[in-house]
């Protein structure tokens, strides 16, 4: 299913985030030009009949986003675009801001001109120190040249896009944290409703949006909604960008239609299993959704596909793992990270989160017991949707896919008294008891 | 009674960890770091400073290291807020810093991608190399070990991240040469992704 990239063409190119490069080559602005020849209610038309779904996780209709907006409200509105790419697999929104950084910016400003704000922020993760730096260089070009600031193209619109830098919180990619997080609080979840688009940021009408989510905008302004919904399966157009990594042999960023299967994307894209090992298992969609075996993986990488499957597309960021790898040590693995990344505002998810790495610890360590593993599903049961926010389901998952696809794993641990699927990848140390 | 046998509940994870920051020397903006937080609260509406918490608080990191007690109540200043606010939000993020850190912070990341590719390995024989634990900063007072949650870049694991700059794609020999590199000729001396991406 070769396609034609669109948001990622010619991006191994020397200077592609440059704007000459983006005029030149690339159709540059032009989305932008053609947005503010439309009205605002056109576009927000226009992103709806193509279908386009948030890039972010969980795959809402943009249009849809865009259309509650709160436009009758007196107060401003404004464009938050989430950078904070955190979710554990998954590196597409830093190849888009690294290679081609107008393309961001021109979907901020068209983004801004649907929903009657004049204000963008670009809330970037604060490890992606080097990537700001040249979003930033990006939108200084834009601005010199007319493409953000006072009056674009003479229609009396006027669009600033600022970035907004993390400081290192997972939390800040949820919808209310990264807005509070913008307000200089911490990043802690809101209770919704009322949802961004009626009370975001500064209690003002908000959008909240991902970088792939906004960089496929331009191309459906200036393409067409019909284009764009063409290249994917029904309900799943566009262009998709996916993350393949772990053992394969090429691990990378990937744009391609969601006709493309799972399978083909390891094994085509990413060149298969590294080092003749065999495929044990496939994360699809970020550490916060469960795990494909083998044998399932022979599904279109759509949202509606994987979620047929029994999990989701999530932020299309896949960690392939070879047979040599220990689910124990896995969801102890992502378990330490959700565990740390827990913002602490809901009981179950600080606490509980607590609870499943340690007896995790214990049974990779061997000191674990049988009931012990109806315990895990017991605890990981009560923090999945039992908080706030998405995240106490996305720390369960781990426990609880682990469990019902290799519980045979956990039980040899214990029977054992030791890890039984070590790797020399792993540390040589035993593991610590913390 | 405890939730676990073996998790005794209020003790150790449970209990308080606040931890203040040291007082540190007294602390103001330079007059460049004055005017930069300046230009960056413009970016916020006039009544919503208290945005620019996070771009202050690196600030004061830049010129100290760390973030200090004195940094935060010069923070709350600029800003207009309480000391109370600030603290909150600086040790709620992980990357300020609370206590003072070796000149190079080494930070390895530890999630499940650039496992799968050894940054267990790695983190163990950084820290042999320099004798200090994740945590730790070792003798010399030069590098700071620790272990950081998924940076993002796990088509290039595993990634070690030295003070703002990447270095991937290490392997457990890479890193304690990167080590060397770092003791010769400092971050110059790198050519991690940060240094190599065209200016």
């Amino acid at each position: 299913m070769a396609m034609e990239p669109v948001l990622t063409p010619l991006v191994r190119e020397p200077g592609s985030y440059t704007l000459d490069f983006y005029l030149q080559r690339l159709d540059g602005y032009q989305g932008l030009r053609k947005a503010l020849g439309m009205t605002p209610d056109q576009v927000v038309d226009a992103v709806k009949a193509s279908g386009l779904r948030g890039r972010g996780g969980a795959g809402f209709p943009t249009g849809m986003k865009w259309q509650f907006v709160d436009k009758k409200s007196p107060k401003p509105k404004y464009i938050c675009c989430n950078a904070d790419e955190s979710e554990p697999g998954t590196f597409k929104d830093h190849l888009l801001m690294e290679r081609n950084p107008h393309l961001l910016v021109e979907g901020c400003a068209i983004g801004c001109y649907a929903i009657g704000s004049s204000v963008a922020y670009i809330y970037i993760r604060g490890e992606f120190l080097h990537v700001q730096h040249h979003l930033e260089a990006a939108i200084a070009e834009a601005y010199k040249a007319g493409y953000l600031g006072k009056n674009i193209f003479g229609t009396g619109f006027n669009c600033d896009v600022y970035v907004h830098r993390g400081a290192g919180a997972y939390e800040a990619g949820e919808e209310t944290a990264l807005i509070e997080s913008l307000e200089g609080k911490r990043a802690q979840p809101r209770i919704k409703p009322p949802f961004p688009a009626v009370e975001g940021l500064y209690g003002c009408p908000t959008a909240v949006n991902n970088v792939e989510t906004l960089c496929n905008v331009p191309s459906i302004v200036l393409k067409g909604a019909e284009w764009f919904a063409a290249l994917g399966p029904e309900k799943n157009g566009g262009p998709k960008l996916f993350c393949v990594s772990g053992h394969v042999v090429t691990p990378g960023v990937f744009e391609a239609s969601m006709h493309t299967t799972v399978k083909s994307l390891i094994y085509d894209y990413a060149g298969g299993i590294a080092n003749g090992r065999q495929l044990k298992a496939v994360i699809p969609g970020g550490s916060s959704v469960p795990i494909l075996l083998p044998d399932q993986i022979d599904i279109p990488a759509s949202f509606d596909g994987v979620m047929k499957a029994g999990s989701m597309l999530g932020s299309a960021g896949m960690i392939v793992m070879d047979d040599t790898t220990c689910m124990v040590w896995v969801a102890r693995n992502l378990l330490h990270f959700y565990r740390h990344e827990s913002c602490g505002k809901c009981t179950p998810c600080r606490e509980g989160g607590d609870w499943l790495y340690k007896m995790l610890g214990k049974i990779e360590r061997g000191e674990g017991q049988m009931r012990d593993i109806e315990l895990l599903l017991s605890v990981a049961d009560n923090v999945a949707g039992k908080t706030l926010c998405a995240f106490g389901d996305a720390a369960a998952t781990p426990v609880l896919t682990t469990i019902k696809q290799f519980r045979h794993e956990f039980e040899a641990h214990i029977r054992e008294g030791r890890c039984t699927c070590p790797a020399e990848w792993r540390a040589k140390e035993p593991v610590a008891a913390h | 009674m405890s939730f676990h046998p073996e998790i005794p509940y209020a003790t150790g994870q449970h209990r308080s960890e606040r931890l203040l920051s040291p007082e540190g020397e007294p602390f103001a903006f330079t007059p460049e770091q004055r005017a930069r937080f300046d230009e960056l609260a413009s970016h916020y509406p006039p009544e919503q400073r208290k945005s620019t918490v996070l771009y202050a608080l690196f600030m004061v990191q830049e010129q100290i290291g760390y973030v200090s007690r004195n940094g935060m109540r010069h923070v709350a200043e600029v800003i207009g807020c309480t000391p109370a606010e600030v603290e909150d939000v600086a040790t709620y993020y992980a990357m300020f810093y609370k206590q003072p850190t070796g000149t190079f912070v080494i930070q390895v990341c530890r999630t499940l991608s650039c496992a799968l590719k050894g940054a267990e390995r790695v983190t163990e024989e950084i820290a042999h190399a320099l004798h200090i634990k994740p945590g730790e900063t070792d003798k010399s007072g030069m590098f700071t070990l620790l272990e950081v949650e998924c940076l993002g870049a796990c088509d290039r694991a595993p990634v070690v991240m030295v003070n703002d700059g990447w270095q991937e794609c290490q392997t457990p020999e890479s890193a304690v040469k990167l080590l060397d590199v770092i003791r010769a000729s400092g971050e110059a001396g790198l050519s991690g992704c940060v240094h190599r991406v065209e200016k």
